[in-house]
């Protein structure tokens, strides 16, 4: 039996082609991806993404919890609504899951984490707060929706109460606001301007109606995946997963290895990796063939050596296929995927395609 | 819902053929398999010239979700290929019985028997 949000019936009415999504009925698409993808790009798209997991942390030794559990350092959250993305990694410095932090106030913290990843991620947080004396909460009674596009922020500040909307106004990026269960977050996994928004789950149909009536495209998961590609955002289980390490990720910028003294789990691990080198590199590929870079695919790279694209896909915004991919540490500007046994040429870059709707690689 | 012409014969795995006067056979895929494919972005045809078989893998749809390898109905030489699908795979989105992929000169015609008519593939394409 799938699990469904409380938004299931709205999507159905509307169209959605519904997909088992890491146990949840979700919407794939409600009618062509392109066109859901390119309205996040040019105007407004709305996601049901309440089936992540929220999970509420208390405690007088919160803080120090979260430094021993999380690769990144809370200590960077000064400001109350702040928000952090981190890695979660075991004692060999595989990734569990990687998660968004905010600080809510001076004993209490919020995570979102994946939905694929809920109940280990659970399991692990709750074992390791053991020794901390951490309440360890869960939220399922909220849901969660984010707008997305460069329209996104301003239609979805008309629909905010309690004065909600006036804050949100004023939110830098990666941080957030709330009133009561409202809680609204300037980020998202799109690549543009929106928010993320937690509302109680009997409030969320009239907000996803209200936000259809203004003109806000729903988008199913389809296209959520288009647009986190062409962002350059990695996808848990896709290009990362315990197997392999935030320094094999692209997900350097993420470990706060300093100060020296924070012994974060998965610590030592990375350290040792660091000393080893050779750490495969984690690039954008762009290929100049036509065709259609997929998952799993080989890559091969002169002067020996092979990878392995880890996300591939077509991206609407550049009429090209683009991949995230692990390849060897002396990978050049170029390198050669396997396509059914066909070796087509690709352009490595960095692994950031499309931001705020601009094309950021030089295509040659 | 999906649209099924009555003059076409239909592969279990989604491909129409038409029987042209010539004694070709015209492939492409069904309205039902372009809808679950989503949008189509890239279309590798087969080489004019090359031996198929009947149910063979001879040319692939990449829609932006997914690759699906196209099967030829027939056995037979392929004699033509659609290169507007080249610059449009799109097209196939749009109509998808205009826009054939490839004609096949088929070496045993009676293979096409083997094929489902409309209400035949319809009644198996609705449970996929």
């Amino acid at each position: 039996m799938l699990q469904e949000t409380v938004l299931n019936l709205v999507h159905r009415e509307m169209g959605a082609k519904m997909v088992d999504f890491g146990g949840w009925d979700m919407p794939l698409r409600y009618g062509s991806q392109v066109d859901e993808h390119n309205a996040v790009r040019d105007g407004a798209g709305m996601f049901d993404v309440s089936h992540m997991t929220i999970i509420d942390l208390r405690g007088e030794n919160v803080r120090d919890f979260l430094k021993n559990l999380l690769a990144n350092n809370v200590d960077k959250l000064t400001l109350k609504g702040k928000a952090l993305y981190s890695c979660m990694l075991n004692e060999q410095g595989g990734i569990i899951d990687d998660l968004i932090v905010y600080l809510m106030g001076d004993e209490k913290y919020r995570l979102v984490v994946n939905a694929g990843t809920r109940e280990k991620d659970l399991a692990w947080i709750e074992r390791q707060a053991e020794s901390y004396s951490v309440e360890v909460r869960e939220r399922p009674e909220l849901a969660m929706i984010a707008v997305q596009g460069p329209k996104a922020r301003e239609v979805a500040e008309e629909l905010l109460h309690r004065g909600l909307d006036a804050r949100a106004k004023k939110l830098a990026p990666f941080q957030a606001a709330w009133a009561g269960d409202w809680f609204v977050a300037r980020t998202g996994y799109t690549g543009e301007e929106g928010y993320e928004l937690i509302m109680p789950g009997a409030e969320a149909v009239t907000f996803w109606r209200a936000l259809a009536a203004k003109g806000v495209t729903p988008c199913g998961l389809a296209a959520r995946d288009t647009l986190r590609l062409e962002a350059g955002m990695n996808l848990y289980g896709s290009d990362m997963d315990e197997n392999f390490t935030p320094l094999e990720s692209g997900l350097t910028w993420t470990v706060a290895l300093e100060p020296s003294d924070r012994d974060f789990i998965g610590r030592a691990a990375l350290i040792a990796q660091n000393e080893k080198g050779n750490i495969a590199k984690f690039v954008g590929l762009v290929l100049e063939d036509k065709g259609v870079l997929r998952n799993h695919q080989k890559i091969v790279v002169e002067g020996g050596g092979e990878g392995e694209i880890s996300s591939g896909g077509f991206s609407p915004t550049m009429n090209r296929s683009i991949a995230l991919a692990r390849v060897p540490a002396g990978t050049g500007d170029r390198c050669e995927v396997d396509i059914r046994g066909k070796l087509k040429a690709a352009q490595v870059v960095k692994p950031s395609f499309v931001r705020n709707g601009k094309v950021l690689v030089n295509l040659d | 819902m999906n649209n099924t012409p009555a003059d076409l014969k239909y592969a279990k795995s989604h491909e129409w053929a038409k029987l042209e006067e010539d004694g070709t056979v015209r492939v492409g895929i069904s309205d039902h398999a372009q809808e679950a494919l989503g949008d189509i972005v890239f279309v590798e045809l087969p080489e004019v010239g090359a031996e198929v078989e009947a149910g063979g893998d001879c040319a692939v749809v990449e829609s932006v979700k997914a690759a699906s390898d196209i099967y030829s109905p027939v056995s037979g030489e392929i004699v033509a290929v659609n290169e507007a699908l080249s610059d449009s795979p799109e097209a196939i989105n749009e109509d998808a019985y205009a826009n054939w992929i490839f004609i096949v000169k088929p070496s045993d015609v009676s293979e096409l028997d083997q094929l489902l008519d409309a209400a035949g593939y319809e009644a198996i394409a609705d449970d996929h």
